[in-house]
């Protein structure tokens, strides 16, 4: 053993970075990477020899497990999906980490995505903060104060009606104002957005409205205090502080992200919701589609399910591919489709016949369910895609090279 | 696809539009003027529904238009001449909007002609580039026109119109509401220009909009309303046949009215009643009216209602279609198949057939077949000769004169024999493994027979599961089917890249059984495992020689594994602790595999249980290919499977016993989880207890509550675990992962804990109390829910009742949950289902639009992926590295 090692000539990292480097064009970035920690960081001692035939059989194998021309990936990848979610829970859990915070998960979730609806039944953002802010307790709790939206309901004990004078008496819960970050002070500018007068009397506020003289009047008064806007963000309820690692984040209850994204001691660059049309709108249509991705894992993640990411791409794709979040259904991908027969056959029959038939409209059948319908032998997908390149029938001295059934590109016609 | 002399005929494209008067009188046979079908003597009446010229349905009957008897005659349109305009309800909407975009005088769109020219330019523009993009200007247009009140090009003044639900039409004007019949909105509608048409989506040559307002309405040949003749010699007539003797009837009365000069309130009643009969002719589930019934108070099912819906048209009959040489019976599991097998019974054998061309080669084989029969096993039931004849084999008495005249050339349809290959499929088919290819193993009784390591691709178990088997006739079809759907070939899903098939259950108790440490057998006892494995090597060198040769059961298991195989990894009995001892883990939980020997560690659900990835069964499928794998898998399960016959493994209420200190323990678990709740009930009554940030006192209360209690449980659950050893059956089956989990073992030997009801203690039932057995507002644990009892004692009367509970709600979920997935499912099949990979890499759907430029952005087809990875790239290393090892020796 020991002699044969002795022979045996090792080849210097420089030449593995460089054989790597060659291979860059040939192999995803993911498999280079790997490489790397494999072949050059692990201390790992090959021979040249070694070396190529470990990435000659590397590039092998990639190109092994490539996909096929005409594999239905769509098919594949909705039934990856479907099938999974027949195993899922119904009910709604906690969130890892916050038990503050009922968050949708599991089916309902997953339907809530693909339905891509306007707002997700429980929005919830996670707000990541900067360097100043995060590594302190005080600091994050500080930015959590910013962004809660406090109203005067908030922050009281009680308030009272003084019919005599026809006052509203507001006893304010110091403990309260003192976690939320407000004076007094903050009450009384609040207030003065109202007509009125408004007076102090230590955590007592006196607010007498202008020209109210009946009860009627002073009750509607009386809400209007009480949803009186004294800080925060407006549509987070309710701001939570966590330790996430060694820095603290914020989770809220609510979503608005263009406006948490102005918030000083925000990290821009990380903050989230799960909220997809937000992000779509503030963030662009690559973020939703990113979003769509992180959702859908996150919940077959929880629920334990095993789900190839690229089929979550590909539906996060398909969604997101026209420049608009679309809905996997009859408002979104499946009623934009140009077939006629397979938007009958889904769903809404007569309507899509008679808008085809006013429209004057063709159904050229190159879809799988046109296909199906009217009965051809094969769909132009998988072995189905493959087409002949002779005149059947002619006389082989006459046959030219010419496709018969349709040419597959064809645009090029 | 139709063979007509030698030419292939193929649909290439469908085009749809609205039907011209004139189209209709040209297609129709007949005028349809007799409310009545058929005569006393039953025969139809000549004009009327039933008219021969229509087609034929009675057996033996030909078509008096194209003499063609019944499966011939395709069936013919006739027509009525309706007395007055009607207007078609499906239309009423585009109607609607024509009316208001187009001028009432000169017809043409309320946009300025400067504008229009502008548009037609654009729309040119679109037509040819963007259609999707032609659409949307076709609606904008659209919009633009919508309710202006003058005429740009005849200043006429314009009113707005109404429409009452469902086909009546008022213009506003400044008299009041003046009704517009639909003679006049066949006028207006009639005025619209070509081109302005056009420039709202509307196509002139394919949908004038004045044919919207029918004048004449198509008859549909009988065959597509076919009557019925009961037992007792009654005719029942169509739904559709039903309604059309109504609109024939009302049409009629309402022309002898006009040419008698009726007063116009009746002639307008009768024109309405027509109105009515023919939109429900359409559709009879149109808001706002009354559907039409049949006598017996039944709506009927007209056209609309045909199409539409699960059983309709396009779902039901379009886009599912029966088929022929099928089979479905009730399965049951037989391990002495190979994975690819599917057991068939002889009776369905002798029905389903298989097209066989009688070549030099197999014309005494067949002629064979011909003399047995239908009705003998290996046996034919059909011959067809060349010239497309089909003889039947069940009725001539003797066949071997068929068989006799067999050349080169016919077609014997022969029984179904071993090694057919059929598709087998079980309900619901979610993913593409739920329909697969097997190889036929002919064989006695009535069921389907099939391997359990299918059972998890098909999500099948034996308790009374049926599943259906396809015969595929053509060679093309029987090839695709082998090599891209056979069984072997699905073993690596597509979802995660990893075996859905492998041991469950059994299988996976034998193989920890069959590896554990000082597992020790003797030269017949290993040969016996190893032969009911089908193993045909050496033993291998014992482990022990002296006093007795003996074999260790890992060396056993290795006989079956491949000369090379490397792998490492932890079995599912492993401990997580939080330093591994790794080769001298206590519990042998550190799986060792070193060219192909078990070195180390036990064999459990981790190595080669069923939906485990990066597993040992995995690493075998992907190194040595699907053949291979199907040999391992064929083999060592079936010794396995031996080995638990020969072992016996039962397990018993004794399993569950728990010694008296293990109870006294758990006892006092409970008394301290007792205290806490008081603790925290008084803490919540005196007011003490202090609330979560966003929840109220009771929210908070609850949720510690049930903290407590499930804390408790656990702990149970450890203790009772603690004295329960890996040679208690019950702990060795969770353990391995063969089945359950420790909770059920909990359950049942030491508590069964706190019932939920979604997620909460249950709390509802009686007013204030979940059973009257408890007091009002009782928060206390016994009173919401929570079980001391296990499975093994027994439940008391309420906490059976809480069970119970608990049990329903999962009974509801499971039903929820599979309406609500499988619609999601459709869904997401619908809108994905053209999406491909082209030749040039990119992904695209059916409009040739691409959706990804590669796939999952780094090309990989996960089913062909190692969890998702391209490569296993240590694997690679290590077998290179490994070389020099052996190189360096040799």
């Amino acid at each position: 053993m020991s002699k044969a090692k002795a022979k045996l000539d090792f080849v210097t990292l420089d030449l593995v970075r460089k054989r790597l480097g060659e291979l860059r064009d040939l192999l995803p970035a993911s498999l280079i990477r790997e490489l790397e920690d494999k072949l050059v960081n692990s201390g790992i001692k090959l021979t040249e020899e070694e070396l190529d035939l470990i990435l000659r059989r590397v590039l092998e194998e990639y190109e092994d497990s490539l996909v096929e021309p005409g594999e239905a990936v769509g098919t594949v990848a909705a039934q990856s999906l479907g099938e999974p979610s027949t195993q899922m829970t119904l009910r709604t859990f906690h969130y890892a980490g916050v038990r503050e915070f009922d968050i949708t998960l599991g089916l309902p979730r997953l339907i809530e995505i693909v339905d891509a609806r306007r707002t997700p039944s429980t929005p919830i953002m996670v707000i990541y903060l900067d360097e100043r802010h995060r590594h302190d307790r005080e600091k994050a709790l500080e930015v959590a104060q910013r962004i809660e939206y406090t109203t005067i309901e908030n922050v009281i004990k009680s308030i009272e009606l003084d019919l005599a004078t026809f006052t509203i008496v507001l006893e304010l819960d110091p403990e309260i104002l003192e976690n939320k970050g407000l004076t007094v002070d903050h009450i009384t500018r609040a207030l003065q957005r109202l007509k009125g007068e408004v007076s102090v009397d230590g955590y007592t506020v006196y607010f007498t409205p202008a020209n109210v003289t009946d009860l009627i009047k002073l009750r509607k008064i009386r809400d209007r205090v009480l949803g009186l806007k004294l800080k925060g963000i407006k549509g987070i309820r309710r701001v939570v502080v966590r330790k996430e690692g060694d820095e603290y984040t914020l989770v809220a209850e609510g979503s608005n992200l263009s406006a948490v994204l102005n918030v000083d001691g925000v990290d821009p660059t990380r903050t989230t919701t799960n909220d997809i049309h937000e992000i779509a709108e503030v963030l662009g249509i690559e973020a939703a589609r990113n979003a769509i991705i992180n959702e859908m894992v996150r919940v077959l993640e929880e629920q334990g399910l095993d789900v190839d990411i690229r089929h979550i791409m590909l539906v996060a794709d398909i969604m997101t591919m026209t420049g608009k979040v679309r809905q996997i259904g009859r408002h979104g991908v499946s009623g934009e489709k140009e077939s006629v027969l397979a938007k009958a056959a889904f769903e809404v029959t007569v309507k899509h016949l008679v808008d085809a038939a006013v429209r004057g409209a063709k159904d050229e059948l190159k879809g799988v369910a046109e296909n199906v319908i009217v009965g051809s032998n094969l769909a132009p997908i998988g072995s189905g895609m493959v087409q002949l390149l002779v005149r059947m029938g002619a006389p082989l001295g006459e046959r030219k090279n010419e496709v018969v059934e349709g040419d597959v590109k064809s645009d090029s016609k | 696809m139709m063979l007509l002399g030698g030419m292939f005929k193929k649909i290439r494209a469908i085009e749809f539009g609205v039907l011209n008067p004139d189209m209709i009188r040209k297609m129709s046979v007949t005028a349809i003027i007799t409310a009545d079908t058929y005569d006393e003597d039953g025969m139809p009446i000549r004009s009327g529904l039933m008219d021969r010229r229509l087609g034929t349905i009675e057996p033996g009957v030909r078509c008096e238009t194209c003499g063609n008897p019944v499966g011939l005659c395709p069936g013919h349109f006739g027509h009525i001449e309706l007395a007055r305009p009607v207007i078609h309800v499906e239309f009423v909407k585009v109607i609607h909007q024509l009316l208001r975009a187009t001028c009432r005088v000169c017809g043409r769109l309320l946009i300025p002609e400067s504008e229009l020219e502008r548009y037609r330019e654009r729309m040119e523009r679109y037509r040819k580039r963007w259609k999707a993009l032609s659409l949307k200007l076709a609606e904008v247009i659209l919009k633009k026109a919508l309710d202006v009140s003058e005429c740009p090009h005849c200043h006429a003044r314009q009113y707005k119109v109404k429409l009452e639900k469902p086909t009546t039409f008022y213009e506003e004007r400044e008299e009041g509401p003046v009704r517009l019949l639909p003679t006049e909105i066949r006028e207006r509608l009639e005025r619209i220009p070509d081109e302005d048409l056009r420039l709202i989506g509307i196509d002139p040559e394919k949908a004038r909009p004045e044919w919207f307002v029918l004048t004449v309405l198509p008859v549909p040949p009988v065959t597509v309303r076919p009557s019925i003749t009961l037992e007792s010699g009654v005719r029942s007539e169509d739904d559709l046949t039903h309604k059309l003797v109504d609109i024939i009837r009302i049409n009629e009365r309402l022309r002898e009215n006009i040419e008698a000069g009726a007063p116009q309130p009746i002639i307008e009643d009768l024109w309405e009643l027509l109105q009515y009969h023919i939109t429900t002719y359409f559709d009879n589930e149109v808001p706002g009216i009354p559907p039409a019934r049949h006598r017996s108070g039944r709506p009927l099912r007209t056209l609309a209602q045909r199409l539409k819906g699960k059983e309709g048209r396009f779902r039901g009959s379009l886009s599912g279609k029966r088929v022929d040489f099928s089979a479905r019976t009730v399965i049951s599991p037989d391990p002495n198949l190979s994975i690819n097998e599917v057991g068939v019974p002889v009776d369905i054998a002798k029905i389903l057939t298989v097209p066989e061309r009688v070549t030099e080669w197999n014309l005494e084989e067949m002629k064979a077949l011909v003399i047995n029969g239908p009705f003998v096993y290996p046996g034919a039931n059909y011959v067809i000769r060349p010239d497309g004849r089909r003889i039947d084999l069940r009725f001539p008495k003797d066949r071997t004169a068929i068989a006799e005249a067999l050349r080169p050339g016919y077609i014997v349809e022969r029984h179904l024999r071993d090694g057919d290959i059929v598709l087998f499929n079980r309900q619901p088919s979610l993913h593409r493994m739920s329909m697969m290819a097997h190889k036929v193993r002919v064989l006695p009784y009535k069921t389907f027979r099939l391997n359990l390591l299918v059972c998890p691709p098909y999500n099948a178990d034996f308790d009374g599961d049926e599943m259906n088997l396809h015969v595929p006739q053509s060679e093309e079809a029987r090839a695709e089917a082998r090599i891209l759907m056979l069984v072997q070939e699905q073993i690596l899903s597509p979802r995660y890249g990893g075996p859905i098939m492998g041991a469950l259950h059994d299988y996976i108790t034998a193989a920890y059984l069959l590896t554990s440490k000082n597992v020790l057998l003797d030269r017949e006892k290993a040969s016996q495992i190893l032969i009911a494995g089908g193993y045909r090597g050496d033993l291998p060198k014992p482990a022990i020689i002296k006093p007795k040769e003996l074999w260790t059961g890992k060396q056993v298991f290795s006989a079956f594994l491949f000369p090379g195989l490397d792998y490492t990894s932890r079995a599912s009995i492993c401990l997580k602790c939080s330093e591994c001892l790794k080769e001298r883990c206590p519990v042998d939980a550190y799986v060792v595999v070193r060219n192909g020997q078990l070195l180390a560690g036990v064999i459990d659900k981790a190595s080669i249980g069923a939906e485990r990835t990066e597993s040992l069964l995995h690493k075998i499928v992907k190194v040595y290919g699907t053949d291979k794998a199907r040999i391992f898998m064929d083999s060592c399960f079936k010794a396995l499977l031996y080995l638990l016959d020969r072992h016996g493994f039962t397990m018993g209420l004794d399993s569950l016993d728990l010694p008296e200190e293990a109870l006294e323990q758990i006892k006092s678990v409970f008394s301290k989880a007792e205290k806490r709740v008081r603790e925290l009930l008084d803490a919540y009554h005196s007011g003490k207890l202090e609330s979560q940030p966003g929840k109220t006192l009771e929210e908070t209360l609850e949720l510690r509550l049930i903290e407590v209690l499930a804390d408790a449980r656990d702990e149970a659950g450890r203790i009772a675990s603690k004295y329960l050893g890996l040679d208690n059956e019950a702990v060795i089956m969770t353990q391995t992962g063969a089945r359950g989990n420790i909770v059920n073992v909990t359950q049942m030997s030491a508590c069964l804990g706190q019932q939920h009801l979604r997620g909460e203690r249950i709390h509802r039932g009686y007013s204030q109390r979940p059973l009257s057995h408890f007091k009002p507002n009782d928060l206390g644990i016994r009173a919401r829910g929570f079980v001391f009892s296990s499975f093994k004692r027994g439940l008391t009367p309420t906490e059976f009742f809480f069970h119970a509970m608990t049990g329903r709600e999962g009974l509801v979920d499971t039903a929820v949950r599979t309406s609500q997935s499988g619609y999601m499912q459709r869904r997401l099949i619908n809108a994905l289902q053209d999406v491909h990979v082209e030749y040039d890499e990119t992904v695209r759907n059916a409009e040739n639009v691409i959706v990804q430029f590669r796939y999952g952005e780094d090309g990989v087809d996960p089913a062909k992926s190692y969890h998702g990875r391209p490569v296993i790239i240590d694997y690679i290393i290590n077998e290179v590295v490994r070389r020099r090892h052996e190189q360096g020796k040799g």
